[in-house]
């Protein structure tokens, strides 16, 4: 029992790490229609500049929490930007070429990323200073919660929460629910398509920063090819969820993280990386649109 | 009649011309990138007839490549001695034991995409892209489980029941032989008249269904018939290099084959192949641009995708397959 609780709350914490990038994968989806398969990548340039700005800054080695702010924004800055390049140089020149060129770029950003990963930061896997100093937080029997699970799970809960408000409640918004809803539609109602494609863009990748800061905190070895499988998995999150949802991106990712730490908790650890895909194909064949989405109808 | 006796009678001394010069015009490196490159045009043209002429997405198609390289390896193993004693034995019976393990592997591969398309093809357009990378990745990693074909140490070919035995093909012949083959059963499939059904599921499902196209039907024929030649594509690939491991299956190299085949312009089997050659000698040529060769290469595939997002071919063909005179 106490072993399951353990094993739960380590699930919650890893999902949502998935359900932070899942959601860059559903809002990209949500405006363009494309999976955007290089977002594993940013997630892992997300680690990444997170290593260099703790070193540049010299906050390697004193852990502290303003330390650990100032690289999640650091990193968070970084990631934007790159995020929006990453549309302006490969995704808007094809927009309206179909939709299978776009998937091929993205395929090349992913590519690209992770070369010119191994060729700048190098092929072997580095160690993320640590942030914080681990220490156990609270304690009920044999289940323990440390202070970094919890601040990934805080942390990732705040990011969330200013997202729903930020997809809820800004004028930011709302055009971009109205692009994913009916993008011609949207244009010809003023509101400025490539802009608001752009943000997406911007605040998806943010989500995918801290992402990789907060796997840097729990799990510091980071290496150039770090984003291939947890990119995977987070899609796999967001297509659970319903793809294009943004609650059900933050509900497919806990329950993946949760779903695989039990898998491999109780069954093999070599089946936790099928444990996903098996659950993809049983969503894909009884309900496509996923836990959110709205079932579709065909126009003849 | 004579047109096609010459061109097989060309076919066969090419192949000949190939098997007998090959070893002594190239060094072994060249050897084996000519012989990747063929491979990859098996699997780009087999996995074209899906995507790109029926329509269906699919980025699963690493999968059934593995199923065939790992049960073709599994067959030459555990079989692979004693079919070739009951043929008799010597440089002949070797000849003629190199179909057994492609036909082992196309089988097995192509039962699976039975298996993978029955399902799957109640989904369209995206969610059945997905779902076959989902299938791609699930035959991965259940491979990756399976003692018998060693698991997570990769399969050799080279048998520790038969040491004695050599089951690899060296000859370049063999797979460009059956790279020829390949494209040619897709072609006449495809430029037939019933071919017609898979490109009328391409451009309107819902259309060609009120026509009388049994659209589901063509679909699990697509499915079938390019899970084959992956399969083959597979058995090739495990029979060249003597060694395999599920890493060379993953979804990167789904992803690799999607890319010749949307380079190469979707609908067009030249241009699988002139994309599967060039994308798969590419990274061998840049190799003189030492640790930056990899980026350039993806840099390339961004820019030519978006200098020619309908691909390099679009739809056209380099040949006129299927058209000759007149005949359907």
């Amino acid at each position: 029992m106490e072993n399951l609780l353990q094993q739960l709350l380590n699930g919650v914490t890893w999902g949502s790490i998935y359900a932070l990038i899942a959601l860059g994968y559903t809002m990209v989806y949500g405006v363009l229609r494309l999976i955007n398969f290089a977002h594993g990548e940013v997630y892992m340039m997300g680690a990444m500049s997170g290593y260099y700005a703790a070193h540049w800054l010299g906050l390697a080695g004193a852990p502290s929490v303003t330390g650990l702010v100032m690289v999640l924004v650091a990193s968070m800055l970084v990631c934007g930007l790159l995020g929006a390049l990453i549309e302006r140089v490969a995704y808007r020149p094809l927009r309206g070429a179909g939709r299978l060129a776009p998937l091929i770029t993205a395929i090349g950003v992913s590519l690209l990323l992770q070369n010119a990963g191994q060729l700048v930061f190098g092929a072997d896997p580095k160690f993320f200073p640590p942030l914080l100093q681990s220490h156990e937080v609270f304690r009920a029997g044999e289940v323990a919660v440390s202070n970094i699970q919890l601040t990934v799970l805080v942390t990732a809960l705040l990011l969330m929460g200013a997202l729903e408000y930020i997809v809820q409640r800004t004028r930011f918004g709302r055009a971009m629910r109205a692009v994913s809803y009916d993008a011609p539609a949207a244009a010809l109602m003023g509101v400025p398509v490539d802009r608001v494609i752009s943000g997406t863009f911007v605040l998806g990748s943010m989500l995918a920063a801290a992402a990789g800061i907060l796997v840097g905190l729990s799990n510091p070895k980071i290496d150039p090819l770090m984003g291939l499988m947890p990119g995977l998995k987070a899609f796999v999150a967001a297509v659970l969820g319903g793809i294009g949802s943004v609650p059900g991106a933050m509900v497919g990712g806990l329950l993946l993280g949760v779903i695989e730490t039990l898998v491999t908790g109780y069954l093999s650890s070599t089946y936790r990386d099928a444990i996903a895909f098996v659950i993809l194909v049983v969503i894909l064949l009884y309900r496509p649109t996923g836990l959110f989405g709205a079932p579709t109808t065909e126009k003849v | 009649m004579s047109g096609r006796f010459a061109r097989s009678g060309a076919l066969v001394v090419a192949l000949a011309a190939l098997h007998w010069l090959a070893p002594l015009a190239l060094n072994p490196y060249y050897a084996t990138i000519l012989g990747r490159i063929g491979i990859a045009i098996i699997a780009a043209v087999s996995l074209q007839l899906v995507n790109g002429f029926t329509g269906q997405f699919s980025i699963g198609h690493a999968g059934f490549m593995a199923l065939g390289a790992y049960s073709s390896a599994a067959f030459s193993v555990y079989l692979g001695a004693a079919v070739l004693d009951s043929l008799g034995g010597g440089g002949l019976a070797r000849l003629a034991y190199f179909p057994f393990p492609l036909i082992c592997g196309g089988l097995v591969a192509a039962a699976a995409g039975l298996v993978v398309a029955v399902p799957a093809l109640r989904l369209r357009g995206d969610y059945l892209a997905i779902a076959t990378l989902g299938a791609g990745e699930i035959i991965r990693i259940a491979i990756l489980n399976v003692d018998a074909v060693g698991g997570a140490r990769g399969f050799s070919l080279a048998s520790a029941l038969h040491p004695s035995v050599d089951l690899r093909f060296e000859s370049l012949a063999g797979v460009y032989g059956v790279a020829v083959l390949t494209i040619a059963a897709i072609a006449r499939l495809v430029y037939s008249g019933g071919g017609l059904a898979f490109r009328a599921v391409r451009e309107d499902e819902i259309a060609a269904e009120s026509l009388g196209v049994p659209t589901t039907r063509v679909k699990v024929e697509a499915f079938l018939v390019s899970s084959f030649f992956a399969g083959v594509a597979g058995a090739l690939f495990a029979h060249t290099e003597g060694y395999i491991h599920t890493n060379s299956f993953s979804f990167v190299r789904s992803f690799e084959l999607v890319a010749f085949v949307v380079l190469g312009g979707l609908g067009s089997l030249s241009g699988a192949v002139v994309a599967a050659a060039v994308l798969t000698a590419a990274p061998e040529v840049l190799r003189g641009l030492g640790e930056w060769r990899m980026v350039l290469y993806s840099v390339l595939l961004i820019t030519t995708m978006i200098v020619r997002p309908q691909g390099l071919l679009g739809q056209r063909e380099l040949l006129h397959f299927g058209r000759r005179r007149g005949a359907a």
